[in-house]
């Protein structure tokens, strides 16, 4: 009874909160029924019958479990799943209240969801999951976070408290990842990358790389392959300790610039060819976890591959906007490793390309902006033709760009979003797109003025 | 004329961006047409006191900062500090910071013995406590000029009676949220807790350091000046972002 009025109350608060304009409503709504129903939450997913998948990491969490939401969608599955990436217990809670009746019972057959990666332990207590994907630990936010080490130990902590049926899928290319993957005594399905695409030969780490230094005896990883950020091949040349053997992995990796990517997946069971749409190594990385992650839910390889060729870019991550016969890519990057994935991204689509970069500094973008000096904005000294900043950090934004050695007259500052985006569309030729990469809260606010001209749909709506 | 630089633990305490304090003193001797040479100095490679004249210690988590502080007494310790008494500039930035001092004791695990190349003591009041988080404006004791960046720390540090401090706090935490002092000086060797990073939006501050670390070797220098046009709308906006409006027009150092 008190769970049907709290459902009831979080749909109108819903409505209300689409009605004012007040954004898709993805957290407003399990707010209030979290408050007048606690844990309704393992209420609800308990008449789940497929069970809960959870999707937690700093890079990749919104487009690895749409992936996955591919693949069930490819089987025939329906998934509860919090799609616009409210990722804190009242944004899973108002996926659920969003598809449940009032009768307590959810319409759909599996719960799937993205987590913040500080909030996994409270939502592992809420929902028992079948599966757990943890995709990597990078810096980010340290202003809320402090330190990946933090979040490491809790991760631990999480998996000691798991159900005994659960399965971890993990990381085996991410140190970090891999440690806390090594502590859990059940089902573990791990995934990696075979090779990566070779950048000039280069099998050195970027200056953002993390966990470089072996955890037990604080010597640098030897590195057979660097695929991304501190993500590879590691082996500790004291101890030993190096990347276990993954089981499910991507071989034969093409990029395709801003197109998407061809790999080979390789399944315990068999191998089979998989294209997709999302562009960037970082997507071969979140299309091998999403992989594993359904494997684990019983899918079968044929079934994968529909699933993932089939997903479209969440919004503003590898999402293509039409502005008045030109094109503008966004590229979600919110941190050195992923800023750095994305640039490179950018660099293998274009020869010359024109890039806006919107930073923002409030809590959702992290507050402390000195990470822009970590990420490698040099690469753009020679290629970029045009870069315009904008966010509330523009000024700062042009001060790394004057220091990475881009010319002052490559460089226009526009805070207000739609200016910067107008003085990036007139920079472009013919058949050439705009590269637009913001920070979390730039991007939402990027978006959102487009929306109010009309050019694209509201994201809770995608 | 030349500067040369050394970087300690490039890859172990580099926290904050940390170096873009690098990059910052770099591209600002080289645009005065100074040749510039960076050493790094990583965990076991001893340094030589003569080989340069600015070295710098940037920020880590505790554990990074548990496998700089033994080796940066044991290899590289008394290297800094005759360096120091030579005139040397010593930065260091955050757990760097923490470091030259006699001691820091972290939220838990034993406490970290310092280099004592400033005069002071840190302590973190257990995994408990709130840390000092935000945008920070400061007023350089010395000159009045400000520095704008960024906190973010759960030591509290206290000074003794060798280490004056670098500012008084005009927004923000500073040294341990509560005496309004930031940082430490003494002599040529500076600490701080001002990352963001410190050196990009305070060049005044930047080249003041490179102007000390030039004098051991090529005496009194003058740095012709620069267009600092980015530099200072950068300070402005993070001045801002603090609460603290600085007017361009009126220069930064009279708010």
């Amino acid at each position: 009874m008190r769970d049907a009025a709290a459902i009831l109350a979080g749909r109108l608060a819903a409505r209300a909160s689409r009605a004012l304009g007040a954004g898709g409503g993805t957290t407003v709504p399990g707010r209030v029924a979290l408050a007048l129903a606690p844990g309704l939450i393992g209420r609800l997913v308990a008449r789940l019958p497929g069970g809960v998948v959870l999707v937690s990491g700093t890079n990749g969490k919104t487009t690895t479990a749409r992936l996955l939401d591919g693949v069930l969608a490819a089987a025939g599955r329906t998934a509860v799943h919090n799609r616009a990436g409210a990722n804190l217990l009242p944004g899973i809670a108002s996926a659920l209240v969003e598809r449940a009746g009032l009768d307590g019972r959810p319409r759909a057959e599996v719960g799937l969801f993205e987590v913040d990666e500080f909030a996994l332990p409270a939502a592992v207590e809420a929902t028992r999951p079948l599966v757990v994907v943890l995709l990597n630990l990078f810096r980010d936010q340290l202003d809320r976070y402090g330190e990946i080490d933090i979040i490491a130990e809790r991760w631990a902590r999480v998996l000691a408290a798991l159900p005994p049926g659960a399965t971890v899928v993990a990381n085996a290319d991410d140190p970090m990842v891999a440690d806390v993957a090594a502590t859990w005594a059940g089902r573990c399905l791990l995934f990696g990358l075979d090779d990566a695409p070779d950048r000039g030969g280069a099998r050195t780490l970027e200056h953002a790389a993390d966990a470089r230094y072996c955890y037990r005896c604080g010597v640098l990883y030897e590195y057979g392959l660097v695929a991304l950020g501190h993500m590879g091949h590691y082996r500790c040349p004291r101890c030993g300790r190096a990347r276990p053997a993954p089981a499910v992995r991507a071989r034969t990796v093409r990029l395709r610039g801003a197109d998407g990517a061809f790999f080979t997946l390789v399944l315990p069971d068999g191998e089979v060819a998989i294209s997709t749409a999302l562009p960037g190594l970082y997507n071969v990385y979140d299309a091998t976890a999403a992989a594993a992650g359904a494997l684990a839910l019983g899918a079968d390889v044929a079934t994968i591959a529909r699933g993932l060729a089939a997903t479209a870019p969440a919004f503003g991550r590898g999402e293509r906007v039409a502005l008045d016969g030109r094109e503008a890519l966004f590229l979600l990057a919110k941190n050195p490793a992923g800023f750095n994935a994305v640039l490179r991204t950018v660099l293998d689509a274009e020869a010359a390309p024109v890039v806006l970069i919107a930073i923002n500094d409030l809590a959702a973008d992290g507050r402390d902006i000195s990470w822009l000096w970590d990420v490698d904005f040099e690469v753009l000294r020679d290629r970029a033709r045009a870069v315009v900043v904008s966010g509330l950090r523009a000024e700062d934004m042009a001060l790394r760009l004057k220091y990475a050695g881009v010319p002052a007259s490559c460089v226009t500052v526009e805070r207000d979003p739609l200016r910067a985006l107008e003085a990036g569309r007139a920079r472009l030729g013919d058949g050439e797109r705009l590269y637009v990469l913001p920070t979390y809260t730039a991007m939402l606010d990027l978006r959102d003025r487009l929306a109010r001209q009309g050019y694209l749909r509201g994201f809770w709506k995608q | 004329m030349d500067l040369r630089i050394c970087h300690l633990y490039p890859d172990l305490l580099n926290l904050y961006g940390d170096r873009g304090n690098v990059a910052t003193l770099v591209r600002r001797a080289q645009w005065r047409g100074l040749d510039v040479h960076v050493l790094e100095a990583r965990l076991g490679e001893a340094v030589d006191p003569g080989a340069a004249d600015l070295f710098f210690i940037g920020g880590g988590e505790d554990r990074q900062q548990r496998l700089a502080a033994p080796d940066l007494r044991a290899v590289k310790g008394s290297a800094l500090r005759e360096a120091a008494a030579d005139g040397a500039v010593v930065l260091a930035v955050c757990g760097g910071y923490q470091l030259l001092g006699h001691a820091y004791r972290p939220a838990d695990g034993p406490v970290l013995e310092g280099l004592g190349l400033l005069d002071l003591e840190t302590v973190h009041p257990g995994p408990g406590a709130r840390r000092l988080i935000g945008n920070i404006v400061v007023r350089d004791l010395a000159g009045g000029r400000l520095l704008v960046g960024f906190e973010n720390h759960g030591g509290r540090t206290r000074l003794g009676s060798a280490a004056a401090p670098l500012g008084t706090v005009v927004a923000g935490f500073g040294n341990n949220g509560e005496d309004r002092t930031e940082g430490a000086v003494a002599g040529t060797v500076y600490g701080t807790y001002l990352h963001g990073p410190l050196l990009p939006k305070n060049a005044w501050f930047a080249d003041q350091l490179i102007v000390l670390a030039l004098r051991r070797r090529w005496g009194d220098v003058t740095l012709a000046p620069l267009s600092d046009a980015e530099e200072d709308r950068a300070a402005v906006a993070a001045a801002a972002r603090a609460g603290v409006r600085v007017r361009l027009d009126l220069g930064l150092p009279d708010p």
